[in-house]
């Protein structure tokens, strides 16, 4: 197996670092992967159910500060609830700043890119601003402990949070003839079921048609969320009956078990071994990639219920994922994080940057490169393709960052014709060593090994 | 580091490239040009456009129901959009006025621009926007046809068919010698290569076209200068219309700034002007009564204003419902999709049949009868 360090750190980790050595085979890769989360410990972001403020808080001060409007108590309700949006502005950057910086200090570069996989995959957005500092504690919570687990058991876990519940309308959906629909006169929406087959499970091309929607989301109701509550579960409102999706008919008698079984079922579901295998080797491998990589990959997931460190193994075991061209072109989340690994900024330089210059740095470069962070514009995630990425603006966005933005973040830069070794392994391609070498200084230098297609891609 | 602007004169050896040769969209009907502008906040039609001839404004709206400058007997203008006076003269401004998209009740910002993006009648499933799909029915366009401008997402133009986005923030001003050196660099990776040199061409453009200024200035020069050129279609948002408190200061103040960049927008066209027209378009109107604290609250109906010399402007158009019988008893009552208006304002601009609009840009609208905003 054709198995190359370099690689290894480029396309599945986090990019080369001075500091970290790369992994030294697919085992020590697999082994950490399956080992404990490091990162999570060593520089943590609360996961949702202990982050504040909490949805049932934030409902409370809002509360308040209607009240007091007009009131004598109106300076203190505004001043709490000024306090409260800051609160939770600092958090969600902080939990940017963190995620950034895990990339820059983890020898376990895969976990941190599979976290962003299926982030994406289960893309949740904040539909207001309570839950806007919410995102990053729901991956930390539902997605991030799974990476290496069970698919079916991440569906579940996704499915049934809070944050993907309110992002995808799942708590105004009403079994129409359940007690609660029937008494408030409220209905089905089909929103989250939809998304599970179309974009979770079996993929857009999948076997399934409206009535497995349909039956799907009556199937759902009873899933929902409230701010005030942490019933994930309400079965007053769950649509009595049995439900029978592509094919498989589930329980008269609602329950959260009837959910959990018919997600487990729709996990293991060969399109959905095959939707996930390609997805994962078109974000990892190729925008085209080789059918052989996928069909082990989508094996492995059949063979083993699912289980994703498996899905993950075949990926790695399959010598068309080490091929030696670079056809990935790194998002600019993945292209950030891999340039300041690559300069070894101070992990403490970027956790706890100062808002503004966090916001000059960072957020806004991201947006002009297309990536507004914790924002894609749909529940389908990001793009992958690299032309949709490799634009005029974003082009211009990610060189001007590339000059400018180092010599912000680092005292010292590194001389040029080493860096270009260090970021880009021994073998980088001779234009950028001649070209790293006859810039005007070293910010230049260091900008254009950054602003290179060797480095940009992975 | 000594820093400058793109040399005009890598401009010049640029524009041999096929590349950014201009395509031939001239011919015919896509010679006109549509600017979609989102009022994100939900303007309120009722104070912009003003039914002072209307029995029951005055009394529902005891602060805010100045008379502002009187366009017919019947409509007033609010008195800071008085810098379009002479556009509305000129049959370049005009208004459509008790209209909404078909989003009703919830009356959510997040789901009402969704809704108004998509140009669906409900959020089911839509993952496009309809100026996407207009232009998936452009012969000959390409991703220089239509530009998305700003820092918004716009989803309005997101879908199948290319689009280019250009954002403000977005600058590349390098050295000679880090130009030479990332030519290089970008040589043999033609997918690098192209972008990057599009990137320095538009640039460099839009160093020469801009002369500073408010961030929306420089959106209203940029999407200016290229509807000059080869794009047809541009969208950007304006923020800035959401006035539950004191709307007397906030809304006078994006109603300013929505002046300034029409007026913008007009002088940087030129003569394209004649051939342009603009849609203001939010996502839903405001209560028809005053709130305790000098504003209003999410509402339904609303206005939409349009502009250009491409439009026929100078009236109000639309049946009045009166504000005796409100919606839910508290808005506007919308009595015509909004959607017909842009529909037919795309028929007019770019000759796109009826069947299109109503099956393919926005399914499930019936266009009736025309308003003749063309």
């Amino acid at each position: 197996m054709p198995f190359d360090p370099v690689i290894a750190e480029i396309r599945f980790g986090c990019g080369l670092s001075p500091r970290v050595a790369p992994p030294a085979s697919v085992d020590a890769m697999l082994s950490r992967l399956a080992g404990p989360d490091e990162m999570a410990h060593a520089l943590p972001i609360t996961p949702y159910s202990r982050a504040e403020p909490s949805l049932r808080e934030q409902a409370r001060i809002n509360r308040e500060r209607r009240e007091g409007k007009g009131t004598a108590r109106e300076a203190e309700t505004e001043a709490a609830h000024d306090a409260m949006r800051e609160a939770a502005q600092a958090l969600r950057r902080d939990a940017f700043q963190t995620s950034m910086a895990r990339g820059i200090a983890t020898g376990d570069g895969l976990r941190e890119r599979l976290v962003r996989f299926w982030a994406d995959h289960f893309t949740a957005t904040a539909k207001n601003a309570n839950f806007r500092h919410m995102i990053a504690p729901y991956v930390e919570e539902a997605i991030r402990p799974r990476v290496a687990g069970r698919f079916g058991d991440m569906l579940f876990a996704v499915a049934t949070h809070p944050v993907m519940v309110h992002s995808l309308d799942q708590q105004r959906s009403v079994g129409p003839n359940s007690d609660f629909g029937d008494r408030r006169d409220r209905g089905l929406n089909e929103n989250l079921a939809r998304e599970v087959l179309e974009l979770h499970t079996l993929g857009v091309d999948g076997p399934y048609g409206q009535d497995d929607v349909r039956e799907l989301a009556e199937l759902l109701t009873g899933v929902t969320m409230n701010p005030q509550r942490d019933d994930v579960y309400l079965p007053d409102r769950a649509e009595p009956g049995t439900e029978t999706v592509l094919g498989v008919t589930y329980g008269a008698e609602a329950s959260l078990e009837v959910v959990r079984d018919a997600l487990a079922d729709l996990a293991v579901h060969p399109a959905t071994a095959w939707h996930l295998a390609r997805k994962l080797a078109v974000h990892f491998v190729s925008d085209t990639p080789d059918d052989g990589l996928v069909a082990a990959m989508a094996d492995a997931h059949l063979a083993t219920g699912g289980d994703l460190l498996a899905v993950t193994r075949a990926m790695l075991g399959h010598e068309a994922a080490w091929s030696p061209e670079r056809a990935k072109v790194k998002q600019p989340f993945g292209y950030l994080q891999s340039a300041l690994r690559a300069l070894d900024v101070p992990v403490g330089t970027v956790v706890g940057m100062e808002r503004r210059l966090w916001g000059r740095l960072f957020d806004r470069p991201m947006v002009v490169m297309g990536q507004r962070w914790e924002e894609p514009e749909g529940p389908d995630g990001w793009a992958e393709a690299a032309g949709d990425w490799i634009t005029p603006q974003g082009m211009a966005g990610r060189i001007t960052w590339a000059l400018e933005t180092p010599s912000r973040v680092r005292d010292t830069l590194p001389d040029p014709r080493g860096f270009v070794t260090t970021a880009l392994g021994p073998d980088a391609p001779a234009e950028v060593v001649f070209a790293a070498g006859a810039a005007e200084d070293v910010a230049e230098g260091v900008g254009i090994v950054l602003a290179s297609p060797a480095f940009q891609r992975r | 580091m000594q820093r400058r602007g793109f040399l005009t004169g890598l401009g010049c050896s640029l524009a041999a490239s096929p590349l950014v040769t201009p395509v031939a969209l001239a011919e015919g009907p896509w010679d006109n040009r549509l600017i979609v502008i989102v009022l994100r906040g939900a303007m309120d039609g009722l104070d912009a456009i003003r039914p002072v001839g209307d029995p029951a404004y005055a009394g529902l709206r005891p602060t805010l129901a100045g008379n502002g400058l009187p366009l017919t007997d019947f409509w007033a203008l609010h008195p800071s959009l008085a810098p379009l006076m002479p556009l509305w003269r000129a049959g370049e401004f005009g208004a459509a006025h008790a209209t909404s998209t078909p989003y009703r009740d919830r009356r959510s910002h997040f789901d009402g621009q969704d809704i108004l993006e998509a140009g669906t009648v409900g959020l089911d499933g839509a993952r496009d926007g309809w100026l996407n799909r207009l232009l998936t029915e452009v012969p000959g366009a390409r991703a220089g046809t239509a530009y998305a401008v700003g820092r918004d997402a716009m989803p309005v133009l997101a879908g199948d068919a290319p689009v280019s986005r250009w954002s403000p923030d977005a600058r590349l001003a390098i050295s000679p010698q880090a130009e030479r050196l990332l030519g290089l660099v970008y040589e043999d990776d033609p997918l690098f290569h192209v972008a990057s040199a599009d990137a320095l061409r538009i640039a460099a453009e839009v160093d020469g076209a801009q002369s500073g200024g408010a961030e929306m200035m420089r959106v209203a020069d940029f999407a200016a200068a290229r509807l000059v050129e080869e794009a047809r279609i541009a969208s950007f948002s304006i923020g800035g219309w959401d006035t539950h408190g004191r709307q007397e200061v906030h809304l006078a103040r994006a109603l300013e700034g929505l002046a300034e960049v029409v007026l913008r927008l007009r002088d940087g066209l030129g003569p394209v002007w004649a051939r342009t027209g603009v849609l203001c378009l939010t996502e839903f109107g405001r209560t028809a009564r005053e709130n305790g604290s000098g504003g209003t609250d999410h509402g339904t109906g609303g206005a939409m204003l349009y502009f250009g010399g491409g439009l026929r402007g100078g009236r109000v158009l639309g049946d009045w419902p009166g504000l005796g019988d409100l919606y839910a008893d508290r808005d506007l009552m919308p009595v015509r999709d909004v959607r017909a208006y842009a529909g037919w304002a795309m028929r007019g601009l770019f000759g796109v049949d009826a069947g299109v609009v109503e099956r393919v840009v926005f399914p499930g609208l019936e266009l009736g009868e025309s308003p003749r905003i063309v």
